[in-house]
């Protein structure tokens, strides 16, 4: 174990590898998604996390196995961290029967019981009230875990955030409330949508503890959710994370971009996740380019095989269109 | 000997029931505990089985109906009481987005065995935002179960079954039937898929749920005394809905007329309607006839409200009308 000193928690090489290749996962799987949507093989609603990876990463290695997920649309990233396969991810938006849902979900719809995966929730601030009930059943059965539960800024606005805030505070339930505060709702930026942009602010007044870190620090992510995910588990109740992160891409493909300055965006894109923490970690000595190089080619192979899956991937036949609208037990 | 009892013991005791069956069920909504629920089903319950269960919330209809979801994914079997119909509306989100699509979004890795109950209807002068009758637009939504007790034996009987049921159910209890009170024969689970013949007739069918059954059963005993015999179908279960029973007793009556609560536009009766004139159309004698509510936000004042649903009155004239028209 090679500890890397000067960040704020022990953590080994081996980590700071795996956080790389967590962002590079990402980072790769979301380029190739984007191409395939240029040719036509992904369709509907595509909207990518590039630029916000760090967040994914660093609060996914600070959950253990048996933790809940539950996310937004732009949550490929969230998905992949979590060990939602990249072939059940890409088959799931070239819309196919090996996707993580058949085909029903798409990208804005990754479910997966396996890793206590809830979604891929499309409705602003609709996982909110789901984590605090998946945390109220927890707290009801004795089960010692976590629900981490990520939104962005925007879902700030929703009714659905203040009132889940409450519930999960008055009932002290074991929510990791995780706010990606990525600066737009869609194309509205923060100070023109809410009054109050002080997110913590907001959170603690329902008396939540809240801290705020940057996004774009893998380390630092890592760092606050460790700390809030161990505050939770240990029965304190509800913690609330900001993370100021930055959305590279478009909203969604269809978005041409008219709300923010390209300056803007380049500037954000010199704080990339990625380069920056590789960048701290080779002056460190800590990794190489040729280190870089192999996460490259393995990446690469793992979405190459994950396309060669989804284009392979018999598409669910018409005739079971019916199938799982209602549970096949019940009648119906 | 069967003693009496009212449709809100019925509740009562199926949500009893339930609790003692089940470690995993509990009761959540506003004032359902320490108040005793706002139609006071729940009276009582909170001191048999503790907070925990019969666990009191804030006025956040679409955060506990959606923390519900999540207790019902995360291994409990919630039983959520709405307040009042309108306020449904507020957590219809949760209900359709997410309760009535996980299952099938997720490609059947999750489903949501929840129950929610919620008081509708009119006829207690509460004006235009606690009388409506909303059943239809959660009928309209694959993916639910939705129920509408009119009789004692639905009250005590669909609640079990309902937890039972691996998807979510809606159950519809109208806020005049609570103080129905009657003999319980047998206080054993009821099916969720069938209609119900409440009466036997053999001159026309009326079709109806709800609280709209005492009126239209009231209306077949005046009928009967002018010679007419109406059957009378309990819908009982909206969706998934029963057509064979109602196309089984239009194969013999040929009439129909379907007595719904709420508005006519859009409503449930044009879709129980449709499907007749899909399934029966050259059984039919006559056109099939509606009785709705009027199409007005419910008023407050009695003889506004009043005229403002069906009434045996318009039940009667609507079928003697039906009677008057020969087959060509």
């Amino acid at each position: 174990m090679t500890p890397v000193g000067i960040y704020p928690v022990p953590f080994t090489a081996a980590e700071a590898r795996a956080l790389v290749h967590g962002m590079l996962r990402i980072r790769r799987f979301e380029e190739a998604a984007a191409e395939l949507y240029g040719l036509g093989k992904i369709r509907g609603f595509l909207h990518l996390y590039i630029g916000e990876e760090a967040v994914a990463v660093g609060v996914l290695r600070a959950l253990r196995a048996e933790d809940n997920v539950v996310a937004t649309y732009r949550e490929h990233g969230h998905a992949l961290v979590r060990g939602i396969t990249a072939r059940a991810i890409m088959a799931e938006m070239f819309g196919r029967t090996g996707g993580c849902c058949r085909g029903r979900g798409g990208s804005m719809h990754l479910f997966d019981a396996a890793t206590r995966f809830y979604g891929g929730n499309a409705i602003v601030g609709g996982g909110l009230p789901l984590a605090v009930g998946l945390a109220l059943a927890d707290q009801m059965l004795g089960v010692r875990r976590v629900t981490a539960c990520f939104f962005g800024e925007g879902a700030m606005a929703e009714g659905a955030f203040h009132e889940s805030l409450n519930l999960a505070a008055l009932w002290k339930l074991p929510v990791l409330f995780c706010c990606e505060n990525n600066g737009y709702a869609m194309g509205t930026a923060l100070e023109r949508s809410e009054s109050q942009t002080d997110l913590c602010a907001k959170a603690a007044s329902y008396r939540v503890p809240v801290r705020s870190v940057d996004g774009m620090d893998v380390v630092a992510v890592r760092a606050a959710a460790v700390a809030a995910a161990a505050a939770v588990r240990e029965g304190g109740g509800p913690q609330f994370v900001e993370f100021k992160t930055y959305r590279f891409r478009a909203h969604s493909m269809f978005d041409p971009e008219l709300y923010r300055p390209k300056e803007e965006v380049e500037l954000w894109k010199q704080r990339g996740p990625l380069h920056t923490f590789t960048d701290r970690l080779k002056a460190q000595g800590l990794f190489t380019e040729a280190d870089f190089e192999t996460l490259e080619l393995e990446v690469k192979k793992e979405v190459e095989d994950a396309i060669g899956y989804a284009e392979a991937s018999p598409p669910e036949s018409v005739e079971d269109l019916y199938r799982d609208v209602c549970t096949p037990t019940a009648s119906a | 000997m069967t003693a009496t009892i009212t449709y809100r013991d019925a509740l009562r005791d199926a949500l009893r029931e339930a609790l003692q069956r089940d470690a995993r069920v509990l009761l959540m909504g506003e004032d359902v505990g320490k108040y005793g629920g706002s139609y006071a089903v729940s009276k009582g319950l909170l001191d048999e089985f503790g907070p925990e269960r019969i666990r009191d919330t804030p006025l956040s209809e679409l955060g506990f109906v959606g923390a519900g979801i999540g207790a019902a994914l995360g291994g409990l079997r919630p039983i959520v009481e709405i307040m009042t119909v309108n306020f449904s509306l507020l957590a219809l989100d949760q209900l359709v987005n997410t309760a009535a699509a996980l299952r099938h979004m997720s490609g059947g890795q999750f489903h949501v065995p929840l129950v929610v109950r919620m008081a509708t209807g009119a006829g207690r002068q509460l004006a235009a935002q606690h009388s409506h009758s909303f059943e239809g637009w959660f009928a309209h939504v694959p993916g639910l179960r939705v129920l509408a007790p009119a009789s004692l034996q639905d009250a005590r009987g669909m609640l079990w079954p309902a937890l039972e049921d691996p998807d979510p159910v809606i159950i519809f209890e109208h806020a005049q039937l609570y103080n129905l009170s009657g003999q319980l024969e047998e206080a054993g689970s009821v099916d969720l898929t069938h209609a119900r013949t409440a009466r036997s007739g053999r001159d026309l069918t009326l079709i109806t749920f709800g609280r709209m059954l005492p009126r239209t059963m009231e209306a077949a005993q005046a009928l009967a005394a002018e010679g007419i015999e109406a059957e009378v179908i309990d819908l009982r279960v909206l969706r998934p809905l029963d057509d064979t029973t109602i196309m089984r007793s239009l194969a013999r009556t040929r009439r129909a007329i379907i007595v719904e609560e709420a508005w006519r536009s859009g409503g449930f009766a044009a879709e129980v309607s449709a499907r007749i004139l899909e399934q029966a159309f050259f059984e039919l004698d006559a056109p099939v006839q509606r009785v709705c509510g009027a199409e007005v936000p419910i008023p407050y004042a009695r003889q506004l409200e009043e005229a403002a649903l069906p009434s045996v009155a318009r039940i009667v004239a609507a079928a003697r009308a039906l009677i008057g028209q020969q087959s060509a």
